[in-house]
């Protein structure tokens, strides 16, 4: 296990380093996996709002399933696509912590999705990290809900089609019609000036909760190299020149 | 004296190479060199030429990288 460098080199000033609310764990994620930069960023707005203390996550199925491991606060695993559910238990248990889920579309656009939309409904006063990527990671690359029109996968080898297999389900669209929600909105990661309004969004996020404003949703678009079969840069291109076009970004609903 | 430093955390680095790929002054290359899981690391290539804006790390997957700025003189 490698041991964080906290030693600030004669003469320099930190500039960036490694959030104090991640653990030393290195990630079980793929080379340029974007749900790195995510799980990152939810760090960041941990250590940004000081509530390291009194913050509960609620780890999913899929890729981040070990997400436990990297945060230093306390955690509770969901069953699959439970994780809403689970955080509406503790957050109305326990009103004073901060309760977050993080989980992918697997977890919850697939087998979550009614979970997901009475938490939305109900305005449960949470916020939800959303990772987008448009492919079932962890068990190999088949297809989620959210495949792209024609995008091949391990179980749609000549591309989705959508006589058979329907259309990619848009989660926030959905949620956005609800009266329940305070804020949905759509971020990616594939670019600098992307990450940092993704950091913004889940600050607002994890802010509107703090505020007792309610149900918060960040979905942010994410590419699956491994399961694209392509390399990590190419991945973001991928982003942004096919799956923005069908997950267009911004902020969908926001109430004040 | 570069303006820049970047740490890279080697046992951490996959070698996915975004960093290399976002940063504006080709600093960093992934190095021939292997860590203990395998993968090729990213390394400073042209150190001399780091301002340090932290865009590399911004774009880490694996939170490996953290920036330095050389402090001013005089400040």
């Amino acid at each position: 296990m490698s041991v964080v460098e906290t030693k600030v080199p004669a003469g320099f000033v930190p500039v960036y380093t490694r959030p104090k609310s991640l653990s030393d764990k290195r990630f079980t994620y793929c080379p340029g996996c974007h749900h790195g930069i995510i799980t990152r960023l939810v760090a960041e707005a941990i250590d940004e709002l000081g509530i390291q203390e009194r913050t509960v996550g609620v780890a999913p199925v899929g890729c981040a399933v070990f997400l436990y491991e990297f945060f230093r606060c306390d955690f509770a695993q969901a069953a699959h696509g439970r994780a809403c559910a689970v955080a509406t238990g503790i957050k109305r248990a326990n009103p004073d912590l901060i309760v977050f889920t993080y989980q992918g579309d697997g977890d919850l656009a697939a087998i979550g999705t009614a979970e997901t939309i009475h938490a939305a409904n109900r305005g449960e006063n949470i916020t939800v990290i959303f990772v987008n990527n448009q492919i079932y990671g962890m068990t190999g690359g088949e297809m989620a809900p959210t495949t792209l029109p024609g995008m091949r996968t391990v179980t749609t080898p000549e591309g989705r089609d959508v006589r058979t297999t329907g259309y990619p389900l848009r989660i926030s669209e959905m949620l956005a019609q609800l009266d329940g929600p305070t804020y949905i909105t759509r971020q990616a990661v594939f670019d600098v000036r992307h990450v940092q309004m993704a950091r913004k969004a889940i600050l607002k996020a994890f802010r509107n909760q703090l505020e007792g404003k309610g149900f918060s949703l960040v979905e942010v678009v994410a590419a699956c190299p491994t399961n694209l079969r392509i390399p990590p840069a190419e991945g973001n291109r991928w982003v942004k020149e096919q799956a923005l076009k069908y997950f267009p970004l911004g902020d969908l609903k926001v109430r004040d | 004296m570069p303006k820049g430093m970047v740490v890279i955390d080697k046992d951490r680095c996959k070698g996915c190479g975004l960093c290399v790929e976002t940063c504006p002054f080709g600093v960093l290359v992934i190095s021939p060199e292997f860590n203990r899981y395998g993968y090729n690391v990213a390394t400073m290539g042209a150190p001399e030429k780091c301002t340090g804006c932290g865009m590399c790390a911004q774009m880490c997957p694996d939170a490996a990288l953290d920036v330095y700025r050389a402090v001013k003189e005089g400040v």
